[in-house]
């Protein structure tokens, strides 16, 4: 097998072209931004014929330019993917192998939008992200890496390779790589190249998806369960119990947060048990809101409330105790038959001290949003009808400050993906041969000056992650603040 | 104002004395002080050999007396060991313990020792944070006026094209992690693989005589980061700045849309971004971590992680107050400069 290149066959008339439409759009771009200090101001523009233009002149012609350049990129893009797709095997090159390799997640996405333009009146907030730019070009990168995760952990698609399996002579090489003859495998190419271990980059980037999208998103759920229970109160009462959470949370904000890590997810700390122990204090949390979310609102009627707490209880206390119970730890107390599940413990130690670092901040979050709605009037009319401090708390003011919690949440998963990164980079808590990104960053590394690429894809697989995240919160933010 | 600052400086006391009293019961918990026997001594020591290793250097003492030994109001001990050598908490080496003065913590001056660099812990700190303060002041440098001039530009006319590019980069540096960004330009900038080998991928050398091309990269990498959070703050300020009422009327009188700029808006839009600067700094902290491991540049956040990987109890005690001190003192700055350049807010 010969090694591929970038683009392959179809790469001799397109990259040119590609090539062209992207230096217009960067030129065009700059030249408008410089012009937009000497231009006049914009305004409308009364033509010979009696139309009226927006914008005439260099600025007008410039910003067709912008728009022409962006239109034709985009189609190119689109193009080689089509391309890429339809093409037999290895004619498109790499990219267009792995357009042809994501089949699935292209067409689940095309799906999603397409449902969700269809019915977006009828969806709510999240229809309404359909109307701004920036808030669909970051949903369409978080869902891009939700439905890799999907696809490659629930249904092992998508990968070429085994992420953990070696094939010798493709240390280090190049992508595009054609494995040697003689090895038994499906794809005879290492799409990205091989890492410092021979092991396909590709795969282990798709596998790593998988690690990122699981933890992040419920690290940053419990985080906004444990900082709601205590920010709420905090906020509302205030007066001492404000002070001593408040002082808890700064103090925690104080540690900076790598020798944070660097204290808790050691192995000499992991033998004492304490990550355990915070497992077991963390995530009573999620119990605690939730009993105290459906008894204060069902309080007054005992016939639908009892059997509900009984039910919701028991399979959140089954999941906790089955959380935080693991063979090989100190906490190993339930009998084999009754644990539903043991997760991996490096996992845990992550998971938990990730919970643990963003907590105070959501704490804070949370404070502020209640110390400013308490004030309000059907806070005080909630007061006058004689109803209980934690129902207000939990039905009249979390929901009312549900904007600003939902951007921030957005928002914090990016920075939790990036906590994971920040542990991987220094090689905590997960093996050394989990293809998690931050792992996969730091192996990388450490050759960098030698071969760059096995540290790249990872590195730009985190930044669209991210990327998306912020762009959704940004989208979000708009979109809310309109009504 | 007198009052504020001082109850400022309390609570400030009090939250190192707490972080301090974590970090050093989580570092002298059994399992971690016997990495450090095995690191200090030897590799194979038996169970006994460590015990009595700890034993005689005071590790197995209770943990409030070895904390006041620290902090320096209860005295050193001396101890004479299972091998017949006495050891002092406060002797020099060399020197009888029975000769040396009784306390020694933190209280009198001395930091204490560090197992890892064999070095006082008080030299290694000013030393690495001199390091440290080289980096941070260029990154400042390049930070601070780059964030500001992009966040005026792009606030000064809110929606227009100006605004929804340099918008998207300063959301795109926000979204790249130090890891990324570094590995990025290293990548780009420091191998070959692109053929635009300029700078160094390393800074080691930097820390004697920084040049422009070894120290770029490891600027630029923690600049970038910060620099897109700083200029959202700024945006957002500016455009409140530019839809206030005497904006309109400075317009109305037909001043032109420069001056409107400099000498009306600017000075009242920058006073957010000052609060935001100075609460960027616990931030720049993790930033200096991360990029003086990738450049291996040896400062204050390549100090704390070589402390924090083999346990050198003393010397992460001394970064942890470092750290602590910065944190607070930023906040503190940032409160009392936000009463002085915002004369609406007074604090009674």
């Amino acid at each position: 097998m010969e090694s591929l290149s970038w683009t392959g066959a179809i790469g001799a008339f397109m990259n040119p072209l590609f090539l062209i439409t992207i230096v217009c759009l960067a030129l065009s771009l700059v030249m408008q931004i410089v012009m937009s200090f000497f231009a006049e101001p914009v305004t409308l523009q009364s033509n010979a014929d009696g139309s009226l233009a927006e914008r005439g002149g260099m600025f007008g012609g410039i910003e067709q330019v912008t728009k022409v350049a962006f239109l034709i990129a985009l189609v190119l893009l689109i193009l080689y993917a089509i391309l890429g797709i339809l093409l037999p095997y290895g004619q498109a090159g790499i990219i267009g192998l792995m357009f042809k390799r994501l089949l699935p997640v292209w067409i689940s996405l095309i799906l999603v939008y397409a449902l969700s333009i269809t019915f977006k009146r009828k969806l709510g907030l999240y229809g309404k992200l359909f109307d701004s730019t920036v808030g669909m070009i970051g949903f369409g990168l978080v869902m891009f890496w939700v439905f890799v995760a999907i696809f490659a952990g629930g249904f092992d698609m998508l990968i070429t390779h085994d992420p953990l399996g070696q094939i010798s002579g493709l240390k280090n090489k190049v992508p595009g790589v054609a494995v040697p003859d003689g090895n038994d495998v499906v794809w005879p190419h290492y799409l990205l190249g091989g890492d410092n271990l021979a092991r396909d980059i590709f795969s282990r980037v798709i596998k790593g998806s998988v690690i990122v999208i699981a933890i992040a998103p419920l690290a940053t759920l419990f985080a906004f369960m444990v900082g709601i229970t205590l920010g709420l109160p905090a906020g509302y009462y205030g007066g001492k119990l404000d002070t001593v959470l408040s002082f808890l949370a700064n103090l925690i904000l104080a540690f900076p947060v790598i020798l944070l890590f660097y204290l808790l997810v050691t192995p000499e700390i992991v033998a004492t048990g304490i990550p355990s122990f915070m497992a077991a204090f963390l995530f009573v949390f999620p119990i605690v809101f939730f009993a105290v979310l459906l008894n204060s609102r069902f309080y007054t009627q005992p016939s639908k409330r009892t059997p509900l707490l009984i039910v919701v209880l028991s399979v959140l206390g089954w999941l906790y105790l089955s959380l935080i119970s693991q063979e090989g730890t100190v906490l190993n107390f339930l009998p084999k038959w009754f644990d539903g599940f043991d997760i991996n413990p490096g996992i845990l130690v992550v998971f938990v001290s990730v919970v643990f670092v963003n907590s105070p901040t959501v704490f804070r979050i949370v404070r502020g949003l209640a110390l400013d709605l308490r004030t309000r009037d059907y806070v005080a009319a909630a007061q006058t009808r004689g109803e209980g401090t934690w129902y207000i708390m939990l039905w009249e003011i979390l929901p009312n400050a549900r904007g600003p919690l939902i951007v921030d949440f957005c928002l914090r998963i990016g920075y939790t993906t990036i906590l994971l990164g920040t542990l991987g980079f220094f090689g905590l808590g997960l093996p050394p041969e989990s293809p998690d990104w931050g792992s996969t960053i730091n192996e990388g590394r450490k050759l960098l000056l030698i071969v760059a690429h096995p540290a790249l894809p990872p590195a730009i697989a985190l930044l669209s992650l991210v990327l998306g995240l912020n762009l959704l919160a940004d989208g979000l933010r708009e979109e809310s603040l309109k009504d | 104002m007198g009052l504020f600052i001082l109850r400022r400086l309390g609570v400030m006391i009090l939250t190192a004395i707490c972080l301090t009293f974590v970090v050093f019961w989580l570092t002298n918990l059994s399992p971690n002080l016997e990495k450090l026997a095995k690191t200090q001594g030897n590799a194979r020591m038996s169970d006994d050999a460590v015990v009595s290793y700890l034993a005689n250097r005071g590790y197995s003492q209770p943990l409030p007396i070895k904390y006041g030994q620290w902090i320096g109001i209860l005295p050193g001990y001396v101890i004479e060991g299972s091998d017949g050598e006495l050891r002092g908490r406060c002797a020099e080496r060399g020197q009888d313990p029975t000769d040396a003065p009784k306390f020694c913590g933190v209280l009198q001056g001395e930091w204490g020792y560090s197992t890892r660099f064999k070095e006082d812990v008080s030299e290694i700190i000013s030393t690495r944070l001199g390091h440290t303060a080289k980096l941070m002041g260029l990154v400042m440098l390049v930070m601070v006026p780059g964030a500001l001039i992009i966040g005026v530009l792009a606030g000064m006319r809110e929606g227009s094209r100006t605004d929804r590019t340099l918008s998207t980069f300063s959301i795109i540096s926000t979204a790249t992690p130090e890891y990324v960004s570094g590995v990025v330009l290293i990548a780009l900038f420091g191998t070959a693989t692109f053929g635009m080998k300029i700078f160094k991928g390393n800074a080691n050398s930097a820390m004697d005589d920084a040049t422009f091309e070894n120290f770029t990269l490891p600027v630029l990498t923690i600049a970038l980061y910060g620099m897109g959070y700083i200029a959202r703050m700024t945006r957002a300020s500016m455009t409140e700045v530019m839809t206030a009422q005497y904006i309109r009327t400075a317009r109305l009188k037909g001043v032109a849309f420069r001056t409107i700029v400099m000498k009306h808006a600017l000075r009242n839009a920058l006073i957010a971004p000052f609060t935001v600067i100075m609460l960027q700094f616990p931030w720049l902290l993790n930033g200096v971590v991360i990029v003086e491991s990738l450049f291996s540049y040896k400062g204050f956040g390549w100090t704390l992680v070589e402390a924090a990987s083999t346990n050198d109890i003393e010397l992460l005690l001394g970064v942890s107050v470092v750290s602590v001190f910065v944190v607070l003192a930023t906040q503190l700055i940032s409160d009392i400069g936000y009463v002085f350049l915002n004369p609406r807010i007074r604090i009674s």
